[in-house]
């Protein structure tokens, strides 16, 4: 409609203002996962995670090295050392010495202090403590700094999450337990879905259009339904809780989406195509290997990612199918719910395991955009 | 052995076998059962092509019947049951079902279940429209649509996470880490919330997440409805003079009707079985139970599942209309 | 020799929905075949039944002899040319050609050979290792074409194939097709197209079909010259055969005829008998059969309505006879000026006057 004359620029400006405003409040709650899983357990706990992108002005309250650190200098007993970390970029502009007038001196300035002796700081942290007399006391001495620091981040999160060996609940077992449930959960929906959509979109049998209906009504049913007959049945069958079941329940689950997605896609597949096949000589089962499947891709790969995303996530068929007492088999949704109810204060941990696992979805979906599409589009009932 | 080679193995078994039976099964019927040779050739291919599309079918539904269809039966036959030790049970009627209704949970689930089923179809759906309409009219709506439609990759257990981070309260004299604290307090707030815990508020609280999520699934859905209509219609329109809202109002929306009602029938499923947000946020404390945790709470918690099994036939019921309607419309489809 | 071979056949769809009823057809070897028909007629469901794509409900097909009912298509001989195409878009050139080979489990050399030889006479050598959708439409069917060839059918069956092609390109293909038959005397093909240029061309015989069965089945030059009915007649010719009501006024080797409403009486060639005599008649005169005549003697006189100049004709639309009823057309050789409006007689040569009572032609009494 860009063509059209005497538009107003001035309401395609708040087109673009609103979805850009729309963008932003879309993405901000996940970008502020994402930094605060690359953010100290402190920083973290002590500002927001949007300060983090900017250089801010903070004031900190930091301590020099203890009194057993001093050395005597030629009569004069000495602490030296910096208030920061070594990988620290600060930049400390006033500092004091007192709570309560936390900017007296300036970078570079030296300072009495209370309990005798004086103290300088200067701009990169650096400072020196001198005095007649040795400095005593278990801690070292408080100083208060206004400082600006650059964005700093860490990879620590990560590193203790998923390779700390120390780490009990850390979550590189749970990743690849959710994998496991994952991809066999994915694969045989479809072999099976297949099958049987093909079936209900080219075959003539009695009792097709039925079925076809009975897997719409099956579309809606809750599966939380299925919770306790089945789990009675796996242990009736001695499947018990594990992998088994839950590769069970997940294409049990995903095969009403599956056949009707692909019976929809592949129903309008040309007809002549599947005719001259058949003039030519195949039967049902190499029209199916040889024509429907490969010309039925797309559909095939929309619903892998639906299923592989459903699984991935899935919280509840893990719940009753998979995860025995042992917590053996626990996949990441159910360490992350646990994590949200013993470590609920721990952001670092948590931010950052729940970026693993909200990781490969991500990547799966900004990859296969366009075919999760072009499932969603052919699978609302029309 | 290892899981993964557990895992391996089971693709392996499970594919495999899948491939083994759809293709001895057919080769059994051609070669076997009706060869399509000799004599009776041409009535041996007949008979065999009505068999078939059975062969093809077989596994979907065992998996269709035992997973989907068998539980709906036996929940309902739980539920009017009561179990007695030693695996024994017994009929009690709507027993359960009279238990449930005097609890007060229950009551609040049904509340709670009523306000998300008002809400969540609602805001998602009209996001949804509005991020629709807009990106269609701007050369970045491509990556614009990427962006909102992204959360529906993010499990709820993750966007649980996510959105607790957003909601977190610090102590009046810290720094406030949750953004929406952090907001409240700057527009003039005196203290800080703890968001969550704030009866009826906090629900609202907890739909925000789902409707964060499903925006983007409107939104895809009536993006292609809104390309479908005929730009000749909005042309028209503007032809005799109506402004842009008049366009879309009047000549657009009228027209992805349809379309909307999918998307807020398919919204309104997801809601009704909505579980792992209220699970991970409050697990159903300050009074923000639903349905599906209290089923939940029931089933594995309480250990007691027939009014377990009474609950998830309530989600049932209030499934069943649109199972009814969508197969009504399947049906007209196909004719 | 026969080849094909349909006796008494028909189609009965589910809740006794009859679409064609006892056709009767037999097809040697050798013959181009068309079927023609309106739409609807179920010409695309006969082929289809002769295919092996939709069950036979009634009657006999048998190909060389053999009952062919319930064998599937592939077993019947037969290859099918579709109006689409139906190329399998995920397979090259050369794999759609090879594929019913393939599955026939014929020896690769072959295959190969085959292939290289049909893909030389139709021009497509270059072409094999393509995905249709790199193709034109013109090398598509091509490749449609040589895909039944290869197969070395007993019979050819062709649903209207040149329908997805442009104006330009059908011409040529007709052509190609017409080439193609004449290079491969000893097959049989079936063609089944809407198109009466293509019917009138290609064909050594052509069946009509029309109200669930087969109206007529000739050489194109007999369906012209010597219409078995009404159907036939005004279906085969464009613009189609003016049909006047007369009355007989004289029989014998030459029938004399009064046209009602167009004032005057005509002669026709066709014999009649005197049982004749009196009874009603619908007269038959091609537009071109027209003639302009100042004679006494004219078949019929009324005002030109509209007159379409094209250059070397000069069609003439005469004001209806009652109102709603067809006007009467005749195309004047060459250009006519200033006739709209103009009242003008007509006649013709009692060799072009068909005559019908109760639909069909005194000819074939």
């Amino acid at each position: 409609m860009s063509g059209i004359a005497g538009t107003k620029s001035s309401l395609t400006w708040a087109v673009h203002l609103s979805l850009a405003a729309m963008v932003l409040l879309w993405l901000f709650p996940t970008a502020g996962l994402l930094v605060s899983s690359f953010r100290t357990a402190d920083q973290i706990a002590t500002s927001g995670w949007w300060k983090s992108l900017s250089a801010s002005e903070q004031n900190l309250t930091l301590r020099t090295d203890a009194p057993d650190q001093q050395v005597n200098q030629n009569g004069q007993f000495v602490i030296q050392g910096n208030l920061f970390d070594e990988s620290s970029q600060s930049q400390i502009s006033r500092w004091g010495t007192n709570s309560r007038s936390i900017s007296d001196y300036a970078a570079g300035d030296t300072a009495e202090l209370r309990k005798g002796g004086t103290v300088t700081v200067q701009t990169n942290g650096d400072y020196v403590m001198q005095s007649d007399e040795p400095f005593t006391g278990k801690r070292g001495t408080r100083i208060f700094v206004t400082a600006k620091s650059p964005p700093e981040f860490t990879l620590r999160n990560y590193n203790y999450v998923l390779f700390d060996p120390s780490n009990r609940e850390g979550i590189a077992k749970a990743f690849f337990n959710t994998l496991t449930v994952t991809i066999p959960a994915t694969i045989i929906p479809i072999l099976v879905a297949a099958f049987a959509a093909y079936a209900l979109a080219w075959m003539d049998f009695p009792g097709r259009a039925l079925l076809i209906a009975v897997v719409v009504g099956l579309l809606v049913v809750p599966l939380q339904l299925a919770l306790i007959p089945l789990l009675r049945l796996h242990n009736d069958i001695g499947i018990g809780k594990g992998y088994v079941g839950a590769w069970l329940a997940h294409t049990g689950f995903g095969l009403p989406l599956a056949i009707y997605l692909l019976r929809n896609y592949m129903v309008g597949l040309p007809k002549d195509i599947i005719e001259n096949a058949k003039v030519d000589g195949a039967t049902d089962f190499q029209i199916f290997t040889k024509i429907i499947l490969p010309l039925s891709f797309p559909a095939l790969a929309s619903f892998a990612i639906f299923q592989f995303l459903w699984t991935w996530n899935d919280l509840l068929v893990a719940l009753v199918f998979l995860i025995d007492s042992t917590g053996d088999t626990t996949v990441m949704t159910k360490q992350i719910v646990e994590l949200l109810g013993t470590r609920g204060g721990n952001w670092e941990i948590l931010a950052t395991s729940a970026f693993i696992s909200i990781a490969v979805p991500l990547a799966v979906f900004f990859a296969m955009q366009k075919y999760l599409v072009r499932g969603l589009l052919a699978g609302s009932v029309k | 052995m290892h899981p993964a080679l557990q895992g391996l193995l089971s693709i392996v078994l499970g594919v495999g076998g899948c491939v083994a039976y759809f293709y001895f099964s057919n080769q059994f019927l051609d070669k076997v059962l009706f060869p399509g040779r000799g004599p009776n050739a041409g009535r041996n291919i007949t008979r065999a092509n009505m068999i078939r599309p059975w062969l093809f079918l077989l596994p979907a539904i065992a998996a269709l019947s035992i997973y989907l269809a068998y539980p709906v039966v036996e929940t309902l036959r739980l539920s009017l049951t009561e179990r007695l030790p030693g695996n024994q049970s017994q009929f009690v009627g709507l027993a359960n079902y009279q238990q449930m209704v005097s609890e007060p949970k229950f009551w609040e689930a049904m509340r709670n279940n009523m306000l998300w089923l008002l809400v969540v179809p609602a805001f998602s759906t009209a996001l949804g429209l509005l991020a629709a309409q807009l990106s269609d009219r701007v050369r970045w709506g491509n990556i614009a649509k990427s962006l909102i439609f992204m959360p529906m990759a993010i499990s709820f257990v993750g966007a649980a996470v996510i959105w607790k981070l957003v909601y977190d309260t610090r102590p009046v004299d810290q720094d406030q880490i949750g953004v929406l604290n952090a907001l409240y307090l700057f527009f003039g707030g005196s203290e800080p919330n703890t968001w969550l815990t704030l009866p009826v508020w906090n629900n609202f609280f907890l739909m925000i997440v789902l409707i964060w999520i499903q925006t983007g699934f409107a939104m895809v859905i009536l993006s292609a409805a809104l390309r479908g209509i005929p730009e000749e219609t909005v042309e028209a329109a503007i032809v005799d003079g109506a402004n842009p809202f008049q366009v879309f109002f009047k000549i657009k929306v009228p027209q992805i009707m349809g379309t909307v009602v999918v998307v807020w029938t398919t919204i309104t499923i997801v809601v009704l079985k909505v579980f792992d947000i209220v699970f991970a946020m409050t697990n159903g404390q300050w009074e923000t139970q639903v349905l599906a945790n209290y089923m939940y709470d029931k089933l594995f918690r309480a250990n007691d599942w027939g009014v377990g099994s009474a609950s998830a036939m309530i989600i049932m019921l209030l499934v069943s209309p649109i199972l009814v309607w969508n197969v009504y419309n399947a049906r007209k489809e196909m004719r | 020799m026969t080849n094909l071979k349909l006796t008494g056949v028909e189609k009965t769809y589910a809740g006794n929905i009859n679409v064609l009823n006892d056709i009767n057809l037999d097809i040697k070897t050798g013959e181009l075949i068309v079927f023609v028909g309106p739409s609807g007629c179920g010409k695309s469901t006969l082929l289809r039944m002769i295919a092996g794509l939709e069950t036979i409900t009634g009657g006999e097909l048998t190909i060389d002899g053999e009952r062919m009912n319930d064998m599937p298509p592939a077993q019947r001989g037969i290859a099918m040319v579709f109006q689409s195409y139906a190329l399998y878009p995920h397979m090259t050139v050369r794999d759609n050609m090879s594929f019913a080979l393939k599955l026939a489990k014929k020896n690769p050399a072959e295959i190969d050979a085959a292939i290289e030889k049909v893909a030389k006479t139709l021009q497509l050598t270059d072409y094999l290792d393509r995905l249709p959708k790199a193709l034109s439409g013109g090398q598509r069917q091509r490749v449609a074409i040589g895909r039944s060839i290869v197969r070395d059918p007993k019979v050819y069956l062709f649903d209207e194939p040149l329908s997805n092609l442009d104006a330009a390109l059908r011409v040529a293909t007709r052509i190609e097709i017409a080439q193609l038959k004449e290079s491969m005397p000893d097959s049989t093909m079936i063609y089944v197209t809407h198109d009466q240029v293509e019917a009138m061309t290609l064909a050594t015989r052509i069946v009509v079909l029309a109200n669930k069965g087969v109206a007529q089945v000739g050489s194109p030059l007999e369906l012209y010259e010597r219409p078995e009915n009404e159907f036939v007649a005004q279906f085969i010719g464009s613009p189609a055969m003016n049909l006047l009501s007369g009355t007989v006024v004289d029989t014998g080797d030459f029938t004399t005829v009064r046209v009602e409403n167009g004032g005057g009486v005509i002669r026709s060639s066709v014999p009649s008998s005197a049982e004749l005599k009196g009874t009603s008649v619908n007269i038959g005169i091609r537009p071109e059969d027209m003639q302009p005549t100042t004679d006494d003697n004219f078949a019929f006189e009324n005002r030109v309505e509209i007159a379409e100049a094209l250059g070397e004709v000069t069609q003439v639309y005469f004001k209806p006879q009652s109102p709603g009823s067809t006007p009467v057309i005749a195309k004047l050789q060459g250009i006519h000026r200033d006739v709209r409006t103009q009242t003008m007689r007509m006649s013709a040569d009692p060799s072009k006057v068909h005559l019908f009572a109760d639909g069909r032609s005194l000819l074939y009494r």
